[in-house]
């Protein structure tokens, strides 16, 4: 079947890329794979019918994240050849802890049945006559509406912790000053010369240092 | 859902397991590691999208979308805190981040 084809292609490219990710020596190439990562994950949403967050996941961490930490790799200037140092030390014990945890994974997924009654015990089903973004849009602005209200400020509040982290007031920056700009006179800045034909005239200091 | 459940449950497994191995691969590299952090939430969300399919539940995407939103403000703050970090030291070793360690 065709679904279970394209599954298994955005799957696989999506492991891949992650593994790309993880192990590639140019961090550059890392986000890079990263975005691959993020747009093939979006299609395995789509497979499983969450249209929107597909594309929220493609607007917002391919639009906004990966492009983000694509600006910090580049605008840091780190030896990253000096950050590699420790990779083969660290080899076998990073493959160890994943091990362990892919085998607690599995033995959980296989072992265990998935709840067969939770079809019945269902919340909120999603109707069919309405659109997967009409369905999310109707729970989350009734009854999660505070909670959507709550991840809003969540990231206003990141947005302005990462502005006041990140700005540093330069001193040495020219900036306009509009009061200053206002209240100066004719006088401070003007001066008259009568100049003769033919001779030019010198030309007069300022007799103090406006903006 | 035409594919089953234990399908996305393995793909999102075996993402999961990857951010974690490159936490533990990339232990200098504090970007690497932010990156895996976002490999790991992308697993978690493919499990909350996954489930949502499979029960007929809009909650689990409400849940994604929560989790996207918490995302991008932690990189967007792991980011910043990083900025600051570099242009305090010149470097972004992690190892040696022990102004704290007394």
């Amino acid at each position: 079947m065709i679904q279970n084809l394209l599954f298994d292609l955005f799957s696989f490219i999506l492991l891949g890329s992650a593994a790309m990710v993880v192990t590639s020596r140019n961090p550059v190439h890392a986000v890079l794979f990263l975005i691959l990562a993020f747009i093939n994950a979006a299609a395995l949403f789509l497979l499983a019918g969450a249209e929107f967050l597909a594309m929220v996941l493609v607007i917002v961490y391919v639009g906004a994240v990966a492009v983000l930490f694509l600006f910090v790799v580049m605008m840091l200037d780190v030896n990253f050849a000096v950050l590699r140092e420790g990779f083969q030390r660290y080899a076998p014990i990073g493959a160890l802890v994943a091990l362990i945890l892919f085998v607690e994974l599995a033995l959980f997924v296989t072992g265990s049945t998935i709840a067969p009654g939770a079809a019945a015990a269902r919340l909120f089903p999603t109707p069919d006559n309405i659109t997967n973004s009409q369905a999310l849009g109707s729970l989350i602005y009734t009854n999660y509406l505070v909670l959507f209200q709550l991840s809003g400020i969540i990231l206003l509040v990141a947005m302005i912790g990462a502005i006041v982290l990140t700005h540093r007031d330069r001193k040495r920056a020219k900036r306009q000053n509009l009061d200053i700009q206002h209240a100066r006179l004719p006088v401070e800045t003007l001066t008259m010369v009568s100049a003769k034909l033919g001779a030019g005239a010198a030309m007069p200091q300022p007799k103090k240092e406006t903006l | 859902m035409l594919i089953p459940l234990s399908h996305y449950l393995f793909v999102a497994g075996l993402l999961l397991v990857i951010g974690v191995f490159g936490i533990f691969m990339n232990r200098k590299n504090i970007i690497i590691i932010m990156m895996s952090i976002e490999l790991i939430l992308l697993a978690a969300n493919i499990n909350f999208i996954a489930f949502s399919g499979a029960l007929h539940d809009m909650v689990g995407q409400v849940f994604t979308m929560f989790v996207l939103s918490v995302a991008a403000a932690e990189s967007a703050i792991g980011l910043a805190i990083l900025v600051i970090y570099f242009r305090n030291r010149g470097s972004i070793e992690v190892e040696d981040v022990t102004l704290m360690k007394g």
